[in-house]
């Protein structure tokens, strides 16, 4: 547990615009997961938590920065060698399966690709391991991903990334795409696989309640930075920025007593991706307790409790930042 | 809760379904909802449950052919919609019901400004050109869009998801109908702006006295927003209630295991979440029996041979379930 299994420093990300300047998605983003633990990343759209997790795999170069995986300098590194150590699971799994595949070429193929087996029998052999699991059983062998649930496909996809026998996920909203119903089995087999499978995690989601439920460690971003990053407790439980505090409140709660207990607004629009965020603090102008110096110097991302990194001038003039964390 | 007087809208043994030859498949069946004048009801289901077939029906909109309503009788402040013709319809649509959806940009024309798009609307309602723009600027500026004269000179491209969001609701809120079906309005959002346009709605609604019908699959919209809620499950309504009754005693084992599989406050980090086994049915293709029972824990014989009516089960609730749920709750 004490190794990392991840560890990105100062990561940008540029993308050049058509006129003007480039469009800055990721500004200088560092995070670090332990092995076989989860890292949530949570923000709105245009946040850069899709990019970061694009750069991550190696799907795309970072502009600068540093990206180690399970140890080894990957940044600006991609193909096979990165890709056995690391995968990508998307959103929507039928856009990320091959309609014209079954699910047992479609996990063979990847197999094949990587040279991991050597015969058919070894090859049918694993294409049974994969599949049980993910607790799908071999009637499924022969299905065409139309023929298949949201919820199958995607453990069709969980297993198709298990063939590599990576040791990190990126999980980018796994269960967003999903039907209700659902959602929690696809969960509940995300975390004994990371049990079993000693994997490590960085879950991609804008479902708060999701990511708190399954990461130790989550990371707030907003306008390509992290804003807040911690023990999830204390990111979700007892967030110190206001925008962390903003979003936390604006997720409904499925509970009629709860909400009718708090209804505040978050003033201001969000900015977006493109433009270029304001001088200052980015959150500044949607900020509630925005004063001068935000306006003028961008906040540090601070330890301001254990493990607790918050980038807000306000909060690191509160007294609670010296406090320790019970 | 009771509700004083007729309902405004009210949808009695509405089915829907693909007409293909002779053979019909009903793929929604028997639904009754009533709305109440100024009411806040929220219809709750899965991708597949027959939701949006459910309020598409009422101004007719259903994508015929291929879905077309087979039976049942939709009524609005007394008037029968069916007996409509289209010109009658038309009246109605936009004028007393209007209605949201999910993609702003499937229901805006790309080559129209805005402007032109919420007075049009207004016109073919018979407002003048010089009411139907001013107009157009107030309910711009009323849905928080903060500069509506750039905003209604410009086109739908030009705006965000959230901005167009609103244009949306402005749209439907210029012509001040008595009821607002909202589809999914805020599911491509982000939190924040869902936020806003959860409050704007409520907002506008307190002030001009509209009746809202909030369709969606999220658990926490219908907690903040409505006071009633209709769950549907594969073209059916399994469960009707007023909002805190349905979170705190759910009567149809559908809506339990529902709230059971979202992480809430009692649940522990990590630890297994409830799981509803198996996926929703392809409700074109049900048998004789309960369409939930293959993924329910008390199913017994009965479920298999004959479905269960929507039977009262107290004030303003409902259940369609063979058991009471005094029999499965612990």
């Amino acid at each position: 547990m004490a190794e990392v299994a991840l560890r990105a420093t100062d990561v940008v990300k540029e993308y050049p615009a058509r006129r003007g300047p480039a469009v800055r998605a990721l500004r200088g983003v560092s995070v670090a997961l332990p092995e076989g633990r989860t890292l949530g990343v949570v923000g709105e759209s245009g946040c850069g938590k899709s990019t970061l997790g694009r750069v991550l795999v190696g799907l795309e170069a970072p502009t600068s920065g540093r990206i180690e995986v399970m140890g080894e300098l990957t940044s600006g590194q991609s193909g096979p060698e990165l890709a056995r150590r690391i995968q990508l699971v998307f959103q929507d799994p039928f856009s990320s399966l091959n309609p014209r595949l079954t699910v047992s070429t479609a996990l063979a193929e990847v197999l094949d690709v990587h040279n991991l087996v050597t015969s058919r029998a070894q090859r049918r052999q694993r294409v049974d391991e994969l599949l049980g699991m993910v607790a799908l059983g071999p009637r499924f062998l022969e299905r065409y991903p139309h023929e298949l649930s949201g919820g199958q496909a995607q453990r069709v996809a969980i297993a198709r990334a298990l063939a590599v026998q990576p040791r990190l996920l990126v999980l980018d909203e796994p269960t967003s795409a999903l039907d209700v119903s659902v959602r929690a089995e696809v969960m509940n087999l995300l975390a004994r696989l990371q049990d079993q499978l000693a994997l490590s995690y960085v879950f991609i989601s804008h479902d708060l309640a999701m990511v708190r439920h399954i990461s130790d460690t989550i990371s707030v971003m907003y306008l390509g930075k992290v804003v807040e990053s911690g023990p999830y407790q204390a990111v979700l439980g007892a967030p110190l920025h206001p925008y962390t505090r903003a979003l936390a409140e604006a997720v409904p709660l499925p509970d009629p007593e709860v909400e009718a207990a708090r209804r505040k607004a978050s003033a201001g629009e969000v900015g977006t991706l493109g433009a270029e965020p304001p001088a200052g603090c980015p959150y500044h102008p949607r900020c509630p307790g925005a004063e001068e110096i935000c306006r003028a110097q961008v906040p540090e991302l601070l330890e301001l409790r254990p493990g607790h990194e918050v980038a807000c001038h306000v909060a690191a003039r509160q007294p609670h930042a010296k406090e320790t964390s019970p | 809760m009771s509700q004083p007087g007729e309902p405004l809208l009210s949808l009695h043994g509405v089915g829907i379904g693909l007409r293909r030859r002779r053979r019909s498949t009903e793929i929604v069946r028997g639904v009754d909802i009533e709305v109440f004048p100024g009411e806040k009801l929220g219809i709750v289901g899965e991708s597949g449950s027959g939701k949006t077939l459910t309020v598409l029906s009422v101004l007719r909109l259903l994508p015929d052919p291929p879905v077309r309503l087979l039976r049942g009788q939709i009524t609005f402040a007394g008037q029968d919609l069916s007996a409509l013709d289209e010109k009658g319809l038309a009246r109605v649509r936009g004028a007393e019901i209007a209605m949201v959806y999910q993609d702003p940009m499937t229901s805006l024309n790309p080559l129209l400004r805005v402007r032109t798009q919420i007075v049009e609307t207004q016109r073919a309602h018979g407002a003048s050109r010089q009411a139907a723009s001013r107009r157009c600027r107030e309910v711009l500026a009323q849905v928080g869009l903060r500069a509506p004269e750039r905003v209604e000179r410009a086109f739908p491209h030009e705006l965000s998801g959230g901005m167009l969001q609103r244009v949306m609701i402005a749209m439907a809120l210029a012509v001040s109908p008595r009821l607002l079906i909202a589809d999914e309005p805020t599911t491509a959002l982000d939190v924040t702006i869902q936020q806003q346009i959860l409050e704007l709605v409520e907002e506008i609604q307190s002030r001009t006295g509209m009746a809202v019908v909030w369709v969606t699959h999220d658990l926490g919209v219908v907690a903040r927003t409505v006071d009633q809620v209709v769950v549907m499950y594969a073209g059916r309504v399994v469960e009707k209630a007023p909002t805190r009754q349905l979170f705190a005693r759910p009567s149809h084992p559908y809506t339990q295991a529902l709230l059971g599989s979202l992480p809430h406050q009692g649940t522990q980090h990590r630890q297994p979440l409830t799981q509803i086994g198996g996926s929703p049915p392809d409700p074109a293709h049900l048998d004789s029996g309960c369409p939930f029972r293959s993924r329910c824990p008390y199913a017994f014989d009965r479920c298999a041979q004959e479905e269960p009516a929507l039977v009262e089960r107290g004030p303003g609730m409902a259940a369609a379930c063979w058991k009471a749920p005094e029999e499965w709750r612990k």
